[in-house]
């Protein structure tokens, strides 16, 4: 009882300092965030100064290439990352203005499954096996809301119309193996909005499904997002899925995002040369469901990252300046961030 | 769940065919002529001999034996020995013993290996990991009868806390040290069994989907993680049983304990076919009742099995 009292007390006391979250209804933010994994081989730097932002209501598109980082972010949000071998040596994980990083353990699970919740890319392994779909959901209620098990129940078949299985009443006792891959994601989708989150994390959440049905489960986690306003982080390969579907992307590269900014402007104007590079393949060329685009050369080793930009080895607009230091993610216009020495070049590149 | 059941059970038919048949042929085989394994050095009068032969059935072509012997078997009669005493009677005075025996150290077992196996698992890499591994590694090394004469000789013997052989003291004190000694062999396997299961399980994707839910670490283990790992060890405790069935007669031998193993013994030494393959079939059909059960908890625990 008195850790609860404790861990309210902490998060009113959070509230209190970032008043400004608040005002502009800042959803999530992540400050400098790192995530390093103990290896064999030595500590790899899988985050590496991460900052992003979610508002209320926003659909958050996060790119980049394989290895970029994007699954690390995510379960470290979560805070499903297992540690060992992953330890976080800095950094914020802003949930409405409580850090998730230092709060009670038990604070922590009140806000996770709940305030903030994660659709995985693959339903089948994501879902347990012995369990009937129907309690998988339930579970949730009763966790977090002591239903009985029967309320439970009603309330998952609820669910499940929600977010359309057919006959629902009657499946709620099937097994995840008993469901197609779309209505397994869908079941994974519906454990996630369960109990009304304000922010929903889906990592790659179609990457697993058959293109016709990809096109289903977005526009359910769509139509979701914008029903109940919630904050949605998507994170893909797929362009094409960013720009149908979400108002701001951030571009990872090597642990950190390189650029953040309005989806359209990002994609049509980039002022980060690796976005630059994305973008430009993307012009005239028929994207859609393929991975991102290959640029030339390789990502930096996370063993041994560069002292300067992570992206000079591969980057056209490389100076001396781009060895020596690390940029940091500026404002570049209103509502636009990018972490580069030579932005102004860049942007100055797509006018001509 | 039912079909599953019903499947199961008419699965068992052609199985407890086959193995009579075999162990009928294996009996009916046996070098040595049963007349006068009975009579031993003093022989019969020719007409005896005839009378006991025709009373057995023992001119009677194999086939027609088994046959007869299958109908009997059908109607619970496994036939006489040659005393005249039902085959089934002298069974089910022995089996009692056997199979307490046999029970209880599968429940010892039971009961040491998951907590050892389970204790490793979730310690997974840590000290009390390594203990677990240690256990597993001295008792999967030593051999079971090395154990279970120190045991008697030390328990028994030496500080004479429980009766060194027979079972005078009765269900459980007389079975205790036999059923632990089989218990703490047996138990190395099933720990380490569970212990790399619960290890496979824990790294599972469902299991960061349950610690996504918000779930405390209690009920990710308890709730969402055990009943994964226990679906391979549910299918090795199934066969273990009958391991346990065939140590009982060993162990039986040790401690003295009047069971089947010694009937068994008897049997084989006066050529007895209808005894043998009375107990035989007798274990052959028990070994099945344990395998349907652990089928069936299988399928309770696997729904993916229940196809
Ligand atoms: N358990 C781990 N141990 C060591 N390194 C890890 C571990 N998990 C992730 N990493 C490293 O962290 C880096 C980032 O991985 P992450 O899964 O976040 O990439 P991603 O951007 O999601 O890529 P993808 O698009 O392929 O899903 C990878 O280079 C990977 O090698
Ligand atoms: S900082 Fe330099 S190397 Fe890095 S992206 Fe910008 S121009 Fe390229
Ligand atoms: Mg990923």
């Amino acid at each position: 009882m008195s850790s609860t009292r404790k861990a309210n007390s902490m998060g009113i006391h959070q509230h209190a300092n970032p008043a400004a979250d608040a005002a502009d209804d800042v959803l999530l933010r992540v400050k400098d965030l790192e995530v390093e994994f103990n290896t064999s081989k030595g500590v790899a730097t899988a985050v590496n100064g991460m900052n992003l932002e979610v508002k209320r209501g926003q659909a958050l598109g996060i790119l980049g290439e394989s290895g970029s980082g994007k699954s690390v972010t995510a379960r470290a949000i979560m805070g499903i990352l297992d540690m060992p071998p992953a330890h976080i040596p800095r950094g914020e994980i802003l949930l409405e203005g409580e850090d998730l990083l230092t709060v009670t353990p038990r604070r922590h699970r009140q806000l996770v499954g709940s305030r903030v919740t994660m659709v995985f890319q693959d339903a089948l392994t994501a879902l347990n096996p012995v369990h009937p779909v129907g309690r998988q959901i339930g579970e949730l209620y009763r966790v977090h809301r002591g239903y009985s098990r029967r309320d439970a129940k009603a309330a998952a078949i609820k669910m499940m119309d929600k977010v359309r299985i057919p006959a629902a009443a009657k499946r709620v006792n099937d097994y995840p193996h008993q469901f197609s891959g779309g209505m397994r994601q869908r079941i994974v989708i519906a454990m996630a909005l369960a109990l009304d989150p304000v922010l929903l994390i889906a990592d790659e959440p179609t990457t697993a499904l058959d293109v016709t049905v990809q096109a289903q489960i977005l526009e359910l986690l769509k139509e979701q997002q914008e029903e109940r306003n919630m904050g949605l982080i998507l994170i893909t390969h797929d362009i094409s899925v960013v720009r149908e579907v979400t108002d701001q992307v951030a571009v990872m590269y090597a642990g950190r995002v390189v650029e953040h900014g309005p989806t359209a402007e990002v994609l049509s104007r980039p002022g980060h040369p690796y976005s630059r590079g994305l973008a430009a393949s993307i012009a005239g060329e028929e994207l859609k469901g393929r991975r991102l685009p290959a640029i030339l050369g390789t990502p930096p080793d996370l063993l041994h990252l560069p002292a300067g930009c992570s992206f000079a080895n591969r980057c056209a607009f490389a100076s001396e300046a781009c060895a020596a230091s690390v940029p940091a993610l500026e404002l570049i216009d209103e509502a636009r961030h990018s972490a580069c020495f030579h932005t102004s070049e860049v942007l100055a590149h797509a006018n001509a | 769940m039912l079909g599953y059941t019903v499947r199961r059970i008419l699965q068992m038919v052609p199985v407890v065919l086959g193995a009579t048949f075999i162990i009928y042929a294996l009996t009916f085989l046996m070098p040595g002529d049963p007349v006068a394994a009975l009579t031993g050095s003093r022989p019969l009068p020719e007409s005896t001999v005839q009378q006991i032969r025709l009373a057995y059935h023992l001119d009677d072509p194999f086939l027609v034996q088994y046959g007869n012997y299958m109908l009997g078997l059908l109607q619970g009669n496994f036939g006489i020995d040659f005393f005249g005493r039902p085959v089934l009677g002298l069974i089910l005075e022995r089996l009692p013993v056997t199979f307490a025996l046999a029970m209880t150290a599968w429940v010892l077992k039971l009961a040491i290996g998951l907590a050892i196996g389970v204790y490793g698992g979730l310690r997974n890499g840590q000290a009390g990991d390594h203990f677990a591994l240690v256990f597993t590694v001295i008792f999967l090394g030593i051999p079971g009868f090395v154990i279970a004469l120190g045991a008697q000789t030390v328990f028994g013997v030496q500080l004479g806390w429980v009766d060194p052989a027979g079972i005078r003291a009765g269900w459980p004190l007389a079975f205790i040290l036999p059923a632990l000694v089989m218990a703490i062999e047996a138990s190395a396997g099933l720990a380490r069994l569970t212990r790399t299961s619960l290890v496979d399980v824990l790294r599972a994707e469902y299991l960061r989907t349950a610690r996504a839910k918000g779930l405390s670490p209690r009920r990710v283990v308890w709730g969402h993680a055990l009943r994964n790992a226990m679906i391979p060890v549910v299918t090795y405790l199934g066969l273990s049983l009958a391991g346990m069935l065939g140590g009982a007669v060993i162990i039986e031998a040790i401690f003295n304990m009047p069971g089947i193993g010694g009937l068994m013994v008897t049997a084989i030494n006066n050529k007895e076919g209808t005894v043998v393959v009375g107990i035989a079939t007798m274990l052959v059909l028990v070994y099945l009742v344990f395998n349907l059960l652990v089928d069936l908890l299988y399928g309770i625990i696997d729904p993916r099995v229940r196809i």
